[in-house]
């Protein structure tokens, strides 16, 4: 042990009799329930794609991704929850955007720190551990109910897009944060207004987080189920959404659908694994564009 | 340019919530020189110094008492536009604070945010201010690289090129030098004697010989307060009140 032989050296008297102290071992223990638990997420998540990727890889074709659902969903495809999962993402982040962007600009730039935005921020956590159905349920009640939406793609969307807002806020609040005050105080000294400051001189700078907070939001949005099941998914719709007032097929509550409620299960179980791959292999796409842009932004301040 | 009276503030009090940062505050500064603020860290002459373009506004728990007039005009006043005041009293920081963009865009950003959009208009501007900040010919071929790459010295002579690009009338240092290395800061003060004769200038220094080079007025300030002002040369060699001469020759600071 190098340890022993430098206090060794320091004073020529050796205070460690052994090697194997009840510290060195108790560090030793410790670094193998740590190393046990890094293990088990690891073969958690590998074990839930190797899963659904053997099950589901088969049942993958162009048509699968491409067709209808026939006979009872017992056959065909699921273009529909692909493209009805696709819309109200869609709808999610042109809500969830400019909401969540500009609430963290007024939040991180405008107001003055007192009672009342300290009174925003803590409903912004709180609002982030609300239960996904309490979500749905709201949805019901403001979109589908009292706007008279219906049940549809937009009432869907907004929900998810409230769902998504928290994680936005916070995540742009970060990005602006991170932009140093000097590229404030530097602009306003030159006579420009705290908005041509923001605009010109921080939100440059905060972009990519931004944009990675949001992408990340959305693929969680995407991956819900409660908050869709009463402002518009539908169990099975033979045709294409035709606007967004339709209602629509989503690819968590197709396998939702598939895993429990049809009425034969195992016939349409391969379906159900194709799905969950597509859902699966859509959110890692997102997750990874969310990364990319964050590495870019990296190389990009790594250059300067 | 004449030596009349640019600046004069009158009783100026400054607090930070329930911490008075300046007391009762007189000073005028005359343009055409270069007037030096001088005193150990936490006196508030770099508070003063942001007082003088309102830059302070920006914390919330700041009060101001008093008056500061610039060219006869009080700019605390209510009527008082803080972006032109802000465009005609420039600020350079301490630590050199480049945005993130080309030499180019960071001197054009100025004349931008005040409506300059002809291209050649802008180049006659950036081309001008580096010059006049001493950078040009260092530069001159490399105009759209990153700000962020050029030296620390170069970064503030930059960041002067850009103050100097919306042409104010007093430029404000707030301890230009003190991350710069010897030859650096003996070209930024080389360019605050050149430039002394275009613009009003207020330097706060921690650097008491930098003050002797530069300065033609000494301020000194000690808890808030002036102690005393004067020439330069008299200030450092036959100081009038006791706590001066003490700081000067080192016995706190």
């Amino acid at each position: 042990m190098k340890v022993k032989s430098k206090l060794r050296l320091m004073d020529g008297h050796c205070y460690i009799s052994s090697g194997r102290t009840a510290a060195f071992l108790a560090q030793r223990l410790v670094f193998l329930v740590l190393r046990l638990a890094m293990l088990l997420v690891i073969l958690v998540t590998f074990y839930i794609f190797y899963h659904i990727l053997s099950n589901g890889i088969g049942v993958i074709s162009l048509e699968f991704i491409t067709a209808m659902p026939r006979k009872g969903m017992t056959e065909g495809g699921i273009l529909p929850a692909i493209l009805g999962t696709f819309y109200i993402t869609l709808i999610t982040a042109l809500a969830a955007f400019p909401v969540g962007v500009f609430t963290a600009i007024f939040l991180n730039e405008y107001a003055r720190k007192n009672m009342f935005t300290r009174l925003v921020r803590l409903s912004i956590r709180n609002l982030a551990g609300v239960p996904s159905i309490v979500y749905g349920l709201f949805g019901v009640a403001l979109f589908v109910r009292a706007l008279a939406l219906g049940t549809s793609i937009l009432s869907a969307g907004l929900t998810l897009g409230l769902l998504t807002l928290p994680v936005t806020i916070t995540a742009s609040e970060e990005a602006l944060k991170s932009v140093p005050d000097s590229y404030r105080e530097g602009a306003l000294a030159l006579g420009a207004t705290q908005w041509q400051a923001i605009r010109t001189n921080v939100l440059p700078s905060a972009v990519p987080g931004i944009m990675t907070g949001l992408i990340l939001g959305l693929s969680r949005a995407a991956g819900e189920t409660a908050p869709i099941l009463f402002t518009g998914a539908a169990f099975y719709l033979p045709r294409l959404p035709s606007s967004l007032s339709s209602q629509f097929m989503a690819l968590p509550y197709h396998l939702f659908i598939l895993s429990t409620q049809h009425h034969a299960p195992d016939k349409v179980r391969p379906i159900a694994y194709g799905t969950a791959l597509v859902l699966l292999l859509l959110v890692a796409a997102m997750n990874m564009t969310a990364i990319m842009i964050r590495a870019r932004f990296r190389k990009a301040a790594a250059r300067r | 340019m004449e030596n009349s009276v640019k600046i004069v503030t009158e009783k100026l009090n400054l607090y930070y919530g329930n911490f008075q940062a300046l007391k009762e505050v007189n000073l005028e500064v005359c343009s055409g020189k270069v007037t030096a603020l001088i005193g150990p860290s936490g006196c508030g002459k770099s508070t003063f110094l942001r007082s003088l373009n309102r830059l302070n506004d920006l914390i919330d728990s700041v009060r101001v008492e008093g008056e500061v007039r610039i060219d006869g005009e009080n700019i605390y006043d209510k009527s008082c536009d803080v972006v032109r005041l802000r465009k005609k009293v420039g600020m350079v920081f301490q630590k050199a604070n480049p945005f993130p963009k080309s030499i180019y865009e960071n001197v054009a950003y100025g004349p931008r945010i005040h409506g300059v959009r002809d291209k050649k208009v802008l180049d006659r501007i950036v081309e001008k201010s580096l010059r006049e900040a001493a950078l040009w010919e260092e530069v001159k071929d490399n105009l759209s690289r990153s700000a962020l790459r050029l030296s620390g010295g170069q970064q503030q002579r930059l960041c002067i090129a850009r103050v100097l690009a919306v042409e104010p009338e007093v430029v404000l240092m707030d301890e230009p030098t003190s991350a710069l290395d010897p030859i650096a800061t003996q070209k930024i003060e080389d360019l605050i004697r050149a430039l002394k004769q275009k613009f009003t200038i207020v330097i706060v220094t921690h650097n008491m010989q930098q003050a002797a080079r530069v300065s033609d007025i000494t301020a000194f300030f000690l808890n808030g307060e002036i102690v005393e002002v004067g020439n330069t040369g008299l200030l450092f060699t036959q100081p009038v009140d006791q706590r001066t001469e003490d700081y000067i020759t080192g016995k706190f600071g």
